[in-house]
């Protein structure tokens, strides 16, 4: 058996089932690999004891027969879910010191299922960024690279995708609010899910853009993914927008068998200055997908070009409101006061030392954007254009497309600080074709498909029917099976 | 539209953010840059669309008018940066 930290949840599950290792020994190997990663600074908040605990236990639970798939499952936490009596601040200074009372219902039901924890994963400032460079904590750094320089694992998930890339864990949580799961999957070569809005409870996750906010797994492969989503969803009556549909086992729904899907190729997604190898990258898909026995199909999603503008308004403004409760008083960190200070000196220096810039920065937009006199020409509007955005994607599947193929991101992995800081717009290009997904609530997979021409991984990914996750992955598994990415990052840390 | 020092300074008080008036010349251009980039919603024809307020058509879900829930104040102020005798502590508020 190959090094027990590399192995996917399925065959560890079998592993562990036959006897052929335990959850104990499956969680030292990790915890060995944890403690020799610390140049990508993926985990943040080890925790070695509580990990050996629950492998402990999940030995006894699966010697008595009562094991779920992710039984003795080492995982990774991002950092934005609250673990009971475990720091989780979400790369903020502001919640330096924060140990929830309580728990998140993702984490929960994962330990309800058995898996073990790990730690807790970097990433962006309230998962706000697309480079795991706004962190409290410094970047996390991409298991992958080419010559001397440092690259990013992408964000905000980027903890969680470099811990997953250079098996520190057998997989890990992530949350998408405009790409956060899937543009990190893609510059690290792994799988990343962003479920449905109202699939996996909000319950518990450090607020971002309520809205959009969505949890998923990010892992090795399809059948993980469909694995760990079954574990993570559920209907969930402390959240309010918790969907009441069954959660299905998506690992029987993984046939192979995708004859007389209709895939759709929407023409905005080829946008100028695209390079040439993510255009080829988006053909092979395709060609993979008839080839199994999809109908490849045309499409267009007329206001595609609007999906960013309209969610660098509306996530903002959710945030700055989701945000205020940030306020020095109930948690986290409170400034240093001078003589004299009020209670609004003692807000405004409390967040001005607790957030980083860029969380300031949209703290500030959502605020002028939610202000009288601009609500309606900004927010308002930009609601408007996110109807007309639905609409796109109602009118497509009335048509009969079954799901949707582009690329994930417009390059691969690019250096860290390599991005001007100062000029926010060209950060938010990243997300050219991620935001689109959270604004419509669909579900999306990204899939690692092939390598650039430095061989660096390149991703597609796949947009579903809401609530459709089973038929999502199923064309993901065929889409995986057909490009065989089985490439690894060279061990250089 | 285009934000000046002034109404920089404006935001970042209701934000409750403490802006040094050194930085507001920054602050400013970076949030003109962010408006000017959300202006291509203005090529939009939005006429007679309705604000979108969620993404799953879903009645909000209604329980019980009932106490689920309670009885665990020192739990609640257990991560306050300052608690003192069952309260949130904070500075003077009424003069």
């Amino acid at each position: 058996m190959s090094d027990l930290n590399s192995l996917t949840i399925a065959d560890a599950r079998d592993a562990l089932r036959k006897g052929e290792t335990t959850a104990v020994e499956l969680t030292d190997a990790c915890l060995t690999a944890i403690e020799g990663a610390g140049a990508l600074n993926a985990f943040v908040h080890k925790t070695p004891e509580m990990a050996r605990d629950m492998a402990q236990a999940a030995d006894a639970r699966i010697k008595a027969g009562e094991a779920t798939a992710m039984t003795g499952i080492p995982v990774g936490i991002k950092d934005v879910f609250c673990v009971k009596g475990v720091p989780s601040q979400a790369a903020s200074r502001i919640l330096e010191g924060f140990r929830p009372e309580y728990e998140s219902t993702v984490t929960q039901n994962l330990w309800n299922a058995g898996a073990v924890m790990l730690g807790k994963l970097n990433q962006d400032e309230f998962a706000m960024g697309s480079a795991n460079e706004a962190s409290c904590y410094g970047p996390a750094v991409n298991p992958w690279k080419v010559d001397d320089r440092q690259l990013t694992p992408g964000g905000s998930s980027g903890g969680s995708a470099a811990a997953v890339a250079a098996d520190l864990c057998l997989a890990a949580t992530g949350t998408d609010t405009g790409g956060s799961i899937r543009q990190p999957a893609a510059f690290t070569g792994i799988v990343g899910l962003k479920p449905t809005y109202g699939r996996v409870s909000r319950w518990g996750v450090i607020a971002y853009a309520s809205s959009l906010d969505q949890a998923g797994p990010m892992t090795k492969t399809v059948r993980d993914a469909a694995i760990m989503l079954g574990a993570m969803a559920s209907v969930d009556p402390l959240d309010s927008t918790s969907a009441d549909h069954p959660v299905p086992d998506y690992e029987s729904l993984l046939t192979g068998d995708i004859r007389g899907k209709r895939i759709g190729i929407p023409r905005e997604y080829r946008v100028d200055g695209m390079p040439e190898e993510i255009d080829a990258l988006w053909h092979k898909g395709a060609d993979m997908l008839r080839d199994a026995g999809a109908e490849i199909v045309d499409i267009s999603l007329p206001h595609t070009k609007y999906a960013l503008p309209a969610y660098y308004v509306i996530a903002p403004a959710e945030a700055s409101s989701n945000l205020a409760r940030y306020d020095g008083v109930r948690y986290g960190r409170r400034a240093k006061l001078g003589q004299g200070d009020g209670i609004v000196e003692m807000y405004e220096k409390t967040r001005a030392e607790g957030f980083g810039p860029e969380v300031q920065r949209r703290v500030m937009i959502g605020t002028y954007v939610l202000s009288a006199g601009f609500y309606d020409a900004y927010y308002n509007r930009a609601r408007k254009v996110r109807a007309l955005i639905k609409r796109d994607f109602d009118n497509a599947f009335a048509d009969g497309i079954d799901a949707i193929l582009a690329p994930t991101t417009p390059t691969a992995a690019f250096p860290l600080k390599s991005v001007d800081q100062s000029d926010p717009v060209q950060m938010y290009l990243n997300d050219v074709f991620t935001v689109t997904l959270n604004l419509v609530g669909l579900p999306g997979i990204a899939v690692p498909v092939g390598q650039d021409k430095k061989g660096l991984p390149l991703g597609l990914q796949l947009f579903g029917k809401p609530f459709e996750e089973g038929e999502l992955l199923n064309q993901a598994l065929v889409l995986e099976r057909a490009a065989g990415f089985l490439a690894k990052p060279d061990r250089w840390w | 539209m285009s934000i000046t020092e002034d109404q920089a300074r404006k935001v970042a008080h209701l934000a409750r953010i403490a802006v040094d008036d050194a930085a507001l010349p920054a602050l400013a251009r970076e949030l003109n840059g962010i408006l000017h980039f959300m202006e291509q919603l203005n090529e939009v024809d939005v006429t007679g669309v309705e604000p979108m307020t969620g993404v799953t058509p879903m009645r909000l879900k209604r329980r019980e008018d009932v106490v689920t829930t309670g009885e665990m104040a020192e739990k609640i102020l257990s991560n306050a940066p300052d608690a003192r005798e069952g309260f949130f502590a904070v500075p003077k508020v009424v003069e």
